[in-house]
């Protein structure tokens, strides 16, 4: 019941938005919706973490692990956003806000939908929903530079569809010529791939993987994605970076898990090289950014590459540390983005020449720019830092030195990257400031409570998130 | 298939729209790549009934009226009413690479993708998929090299969709029982992709006055100097 009322939710919502009795009291009717959509995925959580699997509808909504962790992120990091977009909007917007909301709500339906279908096919068609109102959600300020964000976007991710769409239709012939006949799911797929056809295995991944990287914004099909991240207004970006990102990459890693299990299909081996290549673009445009929005987005091409190169590792402990890295992903960009806005309310401009001595300026903008710059690149004892030493440390132990030593050194680099633009930014004299706004009161809230987990979870990892971790590593088809 | 005058005939559809993915690429005119792609999903629901007919899957039939319902009827409709004015007034599309290279990296993606997937094709001994197969993939690849080399958003839009044309001719071929519910949501996303791509169009034609996709070219990343 619980997996089809989390699906349920948004789409009643965005209903209500748009309803014109309703259309002034948007904010209120999102964060209520998303704060319940979050009550829902913990309780979901709870349920998998007690009995492993939990149904909503045998065969269409299913939830184990690695979909249970992935509800958990999309609806944390949904509700504060929609918690921090209450001001933010307000001040920086010149759209009708009932539409953004009516818009955010049918975003996180879809959001909400992939990771709780039991099997790929309407995943997909899912993921095509998230790919569509992102785009609108893009393109809401009507500016040239949005537009021309969302045109891109549309294009790239859209295209993405029908290469995946055909890998689906092959993952699906493969199942029935194993002579199958219900419908496919996740979990009949991974306990059938040993007898699947291995080349039909390889093909319909290499299809779905070159469909949905471009949604994920792995290199070398990345291009879209800093536009898109930058332009959006902030609390969209902070959902597009933290977790859109991430849904595609779910889908990605689920069918990793299917064609591990087959002895036939040596697929590991590749995703360590594709993340590796992310890494590196990701890396390298750290150095020369302008724009520290687009920074932010950069370090997100460099994290769905680590994620995936852990993966690809495939072992358990590297699969630990792919899914701790999927969380801290989603907690630290968040977060980095609502930052991003909070500094783009004080100093108007989004250009890192222009912004000098920010700690001067506004302490709170300075002190929580420094904190989630420190947590993202991965210093420690922030989160990052431990996911990706334990990705590290367990590639070392099965003996892949080569792999380890270039992730080691991408991983300084990036993190070289991100500290010099940000000590230009916080340190020194600051210049002219021309805008002056005070943070709105539903920012700074949603800044605080975002900080909490960052800070906590590099030292303490709860009981339950651990045990939930553990069962989504084994999704992932290590051994 | 039972019938070798329906494969035959399934092989002559296949064949065209194949030929309605090269014609796509190497159209000048807007409108004409309006009606290639509109010929090209009919001769797709012809392909589906065909197979409906030859190997008795109903769920085949349906398929095939949806394709009709959604591309043939539906989406030309939701163009030509969200971007009338552009879509009628504009001339011709100015391309990256032009018309005769652009054939001719066509001809190579159709010859690639039979190499690609041939052998799994032909180990299946099922003459419908070893046209479908390769030909599907075929115009997927061709549909994304349009993207690329065209510089104008409805050629693009029209791309995309003839992309999905491309994936659905090798889906009837070699998943014909996948669940009628999931070809249904799929056909409506198609649906979808049009309204709200065509919509952005036409929000971007009234912001900038264009629809060239080369002057949107603003955001790219600028050298910094270090200091």
């Amino acid at each position: 019941m619980a997996l089809i009322a989390i699906v349920a939710l948004p789409a009643l919502a965005a209903f209500l938005c748009w309803l014109p009795p309703f259309r002034k009291m948007g904010w209120h009717i999102t964060v209520a919706c998303q704060c319940a959509e979050f009550g829902l995925a913990a309780f979901i959580a709870s349920k998998v973490i007690a009995e492993a699997r939990i149904t909503g509808a045998a065969g269409w909504f299913e939830a184990d692990g690695l979909s249970a962790l992935t509800l958990v992120i999309v609806t944390f990091v949904c509700a504060l956003a929609a918690i921090y977009a209450g001001g933010y909007m307000r001040h920086s917007s010149k759209g009708k806000l009932w539409r953004f909301y009516a818009m955010y709500n049918l975003l996180s339906f879809a959001l909400v939908a992939v990771p709780s279908q039991a099997g790929p096919n309407l995943a997909w068609v899912a993921m095509e929903l998230v790919t569509l109102f992102a785009v609108l959600l893009v393109g809401f300020e009507n500016t040239a530079g949005a537009l021309e964000a969302a045109w891109k976007f549309s294009v790239l991710t859209i295209m993405g569809a029908p290469i995946a769409l055909l890998g689906f239709l092959v993952l699906f012939w493969a199942w029935h010529a194993a002579g199958h006949v219900q419908r496919d799911t996740w979990d009949g797929l991974q306990a059938a791939a040993p007898a699947m056809s291995p080349s039909l295995l390889k093909l319909s991944f290499l299809l779905v993987f070159i469909g949905f990287g471009t949604k994920t914004g792995l290199a070398p099909m990345h291009t879209w994605l800093p536009d898109a991240h930058s332009e959006a207004p902030t609390p969209v970006c902070a959902v597009l970076s933290g977790v859109k990102t991430s849904v595609p990459l779910y889908v990605i890693l689920r069918f990793l898990g299917v064609v591990l299990a087959s002895p036939g299909a040596h697929m590991g081996e590749w995703m360590v090289v594709m993340g590796l290549i992310s890494v590196a673009i990701g890396a390298f445009l750290l150095l020369q950014v302008s724009d520290y929005k687009r920074m932010f987005a950069y370090s997100t091409v460099e994290h769905m590459g680590i994620i995936l190169a852990a993966a690809g590792l495939a072992s358990r402990a590297s699969d630990f540390g792919a899914v701790f890295q999927l969380l801290n992903h989603a907690i630290t960009k968040s977060l980095c983005f609502y930052v991003a806005g909070v500094v783009l309310l004080t100093v108007g401009t989004r250009e890192i020449r222009s912004v000098r001595g920010l700690l001067r300026v506004s302490p709170f903008a300075g002190a929580v720019f420094i904190f989630c710059a420190l947590a993202i690149a991965g210093a420690p004892p922030f989160p990052i830092f431990l996911s990706e030493f334990s990705i590290l440390s367990a590639g070392m132990r099965d003996g892949h030195a080569v792999a380890v030593s270039i992730l080691a050194a991408l991983i300084v680099l990036a993190f070289v990257g991100i500290m010099l633009q940000v000590n230009r930014m916080t340190f020194g004299r600051p210049g002219r400031v021309d805008v002056h706004v005070r943070v709105p009161q539903t920012c700074r809230i949603a800044v605080l409570a975002a900080a909490v987990p960052v800070a906590v979870f590099g030292i303490y990892v709860p009981g339950p998130v651990h045990s939930l971790l553990l069962l989504a590593a084994r999704q992932l088809g290590g051994r | 298939m039972h019938l070798p005058v329906g494969e035959s005939l399934n092989a002559l559809c296949a064949g065209l729209i194949l030929i309605c993915a090269f014609a796509i690429v190497g159209t000048r005119q807007v409108q004409g790549v309006r009606r290639f792609f509109i010929f090209q999903s009919i001769l797709l629901a012809a392909s589906c009934f065909l197979l409906a007919w030859g190997e008795h899957i109903a769920d085949l039939w349906w398929l095939g009226g949806i394709t009709v319902t959604a591309k043939v009827i539906l989406i030309p409709w939701v163009l030509k009413h969200t971007l009338a004015p552009v879509l009628y007034v504009r001339r011709e599309i100015s391309q990256v690479v032009n018309i005769p290279s652009s054939l001719l990296l066509a001809l190579l993606l159709a010859i690639g993708s039979e190499l690609l997937v041939g052998p799994v094709a032909s180990a299946t001994a099922n003459p419908v998929i070893e046209v479908n197969l390769p030909i599907g993939l075929a115009c997927v690849l061709i549909g994304a090299y349009s993207l690329v080399a065209r510089r104008e958003a409805i050629p693009q839009l029209l791309g995309i969709l003839a992309m999905e044309n491309g994936a659905f001719l090798a889906g009837i071929a070699i998943a014909p029982t996948l669940p009628l519910i999931a070809e249904l949501a799929i056909a409506v996303d198609v649906v979808l992709i049009a309204v709200i791509v065509g919509l952005l169009t036409r929000t971007i034609e009234k912001t900038m006055g264009t629809t060239e996709a080369a002057a949107l070219s603003e955001l790219k990343e600028e050298t910094v100097e270090w200091r």
